[in-house]
C-alpha cells in the first residue's frame, strides 16, 4: 500500500487526496489552549494546502496507516480486545514460567490419586479467623464412595503457603533459557489445584496455559498459511484470466461446495494413529489451512481483477516489469488492507476448528493439552454435571474468539473509510 | 426460470462428480481399509479377510473402485453397501439426512424469526441501551463454540430433567401412537435446535441491521418520508424488503456453517443426523458410507445455493436470470 501511495497522492489533485485524508469534523482538534482568533487554524491551513504540502506539516496523521490507526484507537472495544489478545498470547508465550506444573504430571503429591480434584480456594484467612499476609490453600482429605469413586474434603489442619519463584519442573524459557523456576507453587510434598485437576490428575490450570499454547498458535499458523495461498492462487487467476482463471475459480467451486466441517471430519480421521502429537499438530494446521484458502483466493481474484486494470499496473507493464513482480509490488499490496481484515476475522474460525476436532478427539492428541481436547471430558454426563471445573477451556475459547471478532470488526470499520459513516 | 434452474442443476453435475473424487481421494488418504480392521479380531480367518475383500471391490486397485462405484451410481443409483452395516449406504443415509434436515430447518426457522425483527429494532434504535446490548448479544453468539454451547445444554436438561439428555427418541418411540412419535421427535428437538440457532441469530441480525441502515439513509427512504408516511410504513413497507434481499445470499453461504455447527451439535447431543453419520463412517474406514455422506452434505449446500438465488431473484426484480 505505501509503495504507490507517495506518487499517487502528489498526482492526483487534493480533491481526492487531500480531503479524503482530512475529516474536517475531528481532524486536529484544537486544545483548549489554543488561541482560536488570530489567523487560519492548523486544521483550516491543512485544508488549504495540497497534498504533497500538506504532508510537510510534521505530526499530522496523513497515512493511510496512521489514519486507519487513529480511528481504531477511537473504538475502545476493539482496542481492548487487541489489548486482551496481546496478554492472552504473552501468557501463552510464558506458560511453562506461569504453570505450576508440567501438564503431563500425574504425580499426586501426598495424596493417593488426584483424579478430578475440584479447584482448591486460595485463602488469605484461615476457618478460625487468622489471618495471613501469605496467600494459602488447605491441604486435602480422600475418601472413597462404597462405588470406590474418590471424594475430596478440605483439611483445614493442613495449610500450604503459596511460595512465589519455586523450584519445580524443568523447562525451557522460550524453548532456549533452561530453568525450573515456576511463578508460584506449594512445598512439601502438597498440591495446588487452582482450576482443580482431570481424570489422569493433572493439574488443570497447568494444562490450560499450555493448551493456550496450541489452541491459539493453530490460528494464527493457519491464517499465515491461509493467507499466503489465497494471495497467491488468487493473484495468479485475477491477474493472467481466461483459461487460468477457470481451471482455478471452478476447482476453488469445488472445494467451496463441500460442508468445510464434513472435509475437516474426513481429513483429520485419515491421520494414522501412529504419528506422534506435534506431527498431529502440524497436520492439523495444514488441513485446516487447505480447507480455507478458496474462499480467500476467490474474493482475492476479484479484487485483482479490477486493479489490474488501473494505469500504475498499465504503467508497470510498460515500464516492462515481469509479471510476477507486478503482481507481487503492485497489485496485491492494494489488495492488502481487504485481506488484513478478513484474516483477523478468520482466525476465530481456525480456532474454533480446531477446538471442534480436539473436541470429538480427531485433532490435538493426549497428552498434549488443547483447549478443544480438555473440553472432550466433558461429554460423559456426570463428569459434566458433578465436575463443572472441566468448562473452563471452553470460557477461554469464548472470549479469546469474541476479542478476535471485535478487534476484526474494529479494524475494519478502520480501514475502510466507506463503512465509517455507518455506527 | 424453468431453463435457469435446469442449467443449474447441469452444471451440478461436474460439481458432484468433482465432489465424490475428492472424498474417494480422502478416504485413501487413510491408511488400511475396512478389512485391516478386522484383521485385528483373532478369531476371523486369514480366508475370511480375503474373501471379504474381494466382496467389497477392496483388492482392486484405486481408480477401478472409483470407477466402478461411478458406474453403479449413475446408472443403478446404487452407492455402495456399508461395510458395518449390511445395508445400501443410500438407505442409511436417508434417515440421518431427514434428521440432519429437520434439524437444520427449525433452527435456521428460529434464527430468522429472531434476527430480522431484532436487526430492524437494532437499526431503528441506533446506539440505543438496548441496540449496545443486542450488539454485545450478537458477538457473543459468533463466538461461542456450538459444542460448547451443546455441553451447556446437556447439562441444563440432566439438571432440571425438563429435556431428553441427547438422542433422537425416547426408549418407548416404538410403541407410541403417531401423534405421540411427532411429540417426542419434537421433545428431543428443542434443545439441538436452540443451541444451533443461537449462533445462527447473532450472524443474521448484524447483517440486517447493517443492511436496514444502509437503506435508510438511501434517498428514497427520505422521499417517502417527505411524503409523509407514517414511520412504520416506512419501516415495513419500503426499507425492510430492500434490507432483506442481501440476506437471501448470505443464508446460502451460511448453509455450509450450519452444517458445520450441526455435524458439532449432533456428535455431542447424540442426534442421529448426517454429521454423526459421516464421523462414524470416516472412522470405522465405512467407505462407501462416507463418500455419500460426503456426496449428500455437498448436495444439500448446492441445492441450498440454488434455492437461496432463486429465492433472491423472486423477492428482487432488478436482478434478472443469467
Amino acid at each position: 500500500m505505501n509503495d504507490h501511495s507517495p506518487s499517487e497522492a502528489s498526482d492526483v489533485p487534493p480533491s481526492s487526496a487531500g480531503q479524503m485524508v482530512v475529516p474536517p469534523a475531528q481532524g486536529l482538534a484544537t486544545s483548549p489552549g489554543e488561541p482560536l482568533a488570530d489567523g487560519p487554524t492548523e486544521n483550516q491551513k491543512r485544508q488549504l494546502l495540497t497534498g504533497g504540502a500538506a504532508r510537510g506539516l510534521s505530526a499530522i496523521p496523513t497515512s493511510p496507516t496512521q489514519l486507519a490507526w487513529r480511528e481504531l484507537r477511537k473504538n475502545r472495544v476493539a482496542v481492548w480486545s487487541g489489548v486482551l489478545l496481546l496478554f492472552l498470547y504473552l501468557i501463552a508465550l510464558l506458560a511453562p514460567f506461569l504453570a505450576p506444573y508440567d501438564p503431563q504430571d500425574q504425580v499426586p503429591g501426598t495424596l493417593s490419586s488426584a483424579t478430578f480434584h475440584p479447584p482448591m480456594r486460595l485463602r488469605f484467612r484461615e476457618l478460625n479467623g487468622k489471618f495471613h499476609l501469605r496467600p494459602f490453600v488447605y491441604g486435602t482429605r480422600q475418601g472413597f464412595t462404597p462405588l470406590r469413586e474418590i471424594i475430596y474434603a478440605t483439611d483445614p489442619a493442613v495449610i500450604h503457603p503459596v511460595r512465589f519463584f519455586v523450584p519445580g519442573a524443568p523447562y525451557r524459557l522460550f524453548g532456549l533459557i533452561p530453568t525450573s523456576i515456576h511463578l508460584f507453587g506449594v512445598e512439601n510434598g502438597g498440591r495446588i489445584f487452582l482450576l482443580g485437576s482431570d481424570e489422569y490428575g493433572r493439574d488443570y490450570l497447568s494444562r490450560l496455559l499450555f493448551g493456550a499454547q496450541i489452541s491459539l498458535s493453530v490460528g494464527l499458523v493457519a491464517i499465515l498459511i491461509t493467507f499466503s495461498l489465497g494471495m497467491l492462487v488468487g493473484g495468479i487467476a485475477g491477474y493472467y484470466g481466461g483459461v487460468t482463471d477457470n481451471i482455478i475459480m471452478r476447482g476453488c467451486e469445488v472445494l467451496m461446495s463441500i460442508p468445510d466441517f464434513y472435509l475437516l471430519l474426513a481429513l483429520a480421521a485419515a491421520l494414522p494413529a501412529t504419528l506422534s502429537p506435534v506431527a498431529v499438530y502440524l497436520l492439523i494446521i495444514i488441513i485446516l489451512s487447505f480447507i480455507g484458502w478458496a474462499g480467500m483466493a476467490r474474493i482475492i481474484r476479484g479484487m485483482v481483477l479490477s486493479v489490474r486494470e488501473r494505469e500504475y499496473v498499465e504503467a508497470g507493464r510498460a515500464l516492462g516489469l515481469s509479471d510476477l513482480k507486478i503482481i507481487r509490488r503492485h497489485v496485491l499490496p492494494s489488495t492488502f488492507t481487504y485481506a488484513i481484515v478478513a484474516a483477523t476475522l478468520a482466525v476465530p474460525g481456525y480456532i474454533l476448528g480446531e477446538a471442534g476436532l480436539s473436541f470429538l478427539g480427531l485433532g490435538i492428541r493426549d497428552p498434549m493439552a488443547s483447549w478443544g481436547n480438555m473440553l472432550s471430558a466433558a461429554q460423559n454426563i456426570t463428569t459434566l454435571t458433578s465436575r463443572p471445573w472441566i468448562l473452563a477451556p471452553g470460557v477461554m475459547i469464548f472470549i479469546t474468539t469474541l476479542a478476535f471478532n471485535f478487534l476484526g470488526d474494529g479494524l475494519r470499520d478502520a480501514l475502510d473509510p466507506k463503512s465509517r459513516k455507518l455506527g | 426460470m424453468l431453463l435457469y434452474i435446469l442449467r443449474r442443476l447441469l452444471l451440478m453435475i461436474p460439481l458432484v462428480i468433482g465432489i465424490s473424487l475428492i472424498s474417494f481421494g480422502v478416504m485413501q488418504l487413510a491408511p488400511g481399509d475396512y478389512v485391516d480392521q478386522l484383521r485385528q479380531n483373532p478369531s476371523i480367518k486369514p480366508e475370511t479377510l480375503a474373501r471379504l475383500r474381494e466382496d467389497f471391490g477392496l483388492d482392486q486397485p484405486a481408480y477401478k473402485q472409483y470407477g466402478l462405484w461411478l458406474y453403479r451410481a449413475v446408472v443403478y443409483r446404487d452407492f455402495g453397501e456399508s461395510f458395518t452395516y449390511h445395508q445400501p449406504a443410500f438407505t442409511l443415509i436417508k434417515s440421518r439426512l431427514y434428521y440432519t434436515f429437520l434439524l437444520s430447518f427449525w433452527s435456521s426457522l428460529l434464527a430468522w424469526l429472531l434476527a430480522i425483527p431484532l436487526g430492524i429494532y437494532a437499526a431503528t434504535h441506533r446506539n440505543s441501551f438496548l441496540d449496545r446490548i443486542l450488539n454485545f448479544g450478537a458477538f457473543a453468539g459468533v463466538s461461542l463454540p456450538s459444542f460448547f454451547v451443546a455441553l451447556l445444554a446437556l447439562m441444563v436438561a440432566q439438571q432440571s430433567g425438563w429435556f431428553p439428555v441427547g438422542g433422537a427418541q425416547s426408549e418407548n418411540y416404538d410403541k407410541l401412537p403417531q401423534i405421540g412419535k411427532i411429540l417426542d421427535t419434537a421433545h428431543h428437538l428443542i434443545l439441538p435446535t436452540l443451541v444451533l440457532g443461537i449462533g445462527g441469530v447473532a450472524g443474521l441480525m448484524r447483517q440486517m441491521r447493517g443492511n436496514l441502515l444502509d437503506v435508510l439513509s438511501d434517498n428514497y427512504i427520505l422521499a417517502a418520508r417527505a411524503r409523509g408516511l407514517s414511520e412504520r410504513a416506512v419501516i415495513w413497507k419500503h426499507a425492510t424488503r430492500n434490507a432483506i434481499n442481501p440476506l437471501l445470499t448470505l443464508a446460502g453461504y451460511q448453509l455450509s456453517g450450519l452444517l458445520a455447527g450441526a455435524a458439532l451439535v449432533e456428535n455431542v447431543m447424540a442426534w442421529p443426523g448426517l454429521g454423526r453419520l459421516l464421523l462414524e463412517s470416516v472412522q470405522s474406514l465405512d467407505l462407501y458410507v462416507s463418500m455419500a455422506s460426503f456426496v449428500m452434505g455437498a448436495a444439500l449446500l448446492v441445492l441450498g445455493n440454488l434455492v437461496a438465488d432463486l429465492l433472491l431473484v423472486a423477492t428482487d426484480p432488478r436482478i434478472k436470470l443469467g
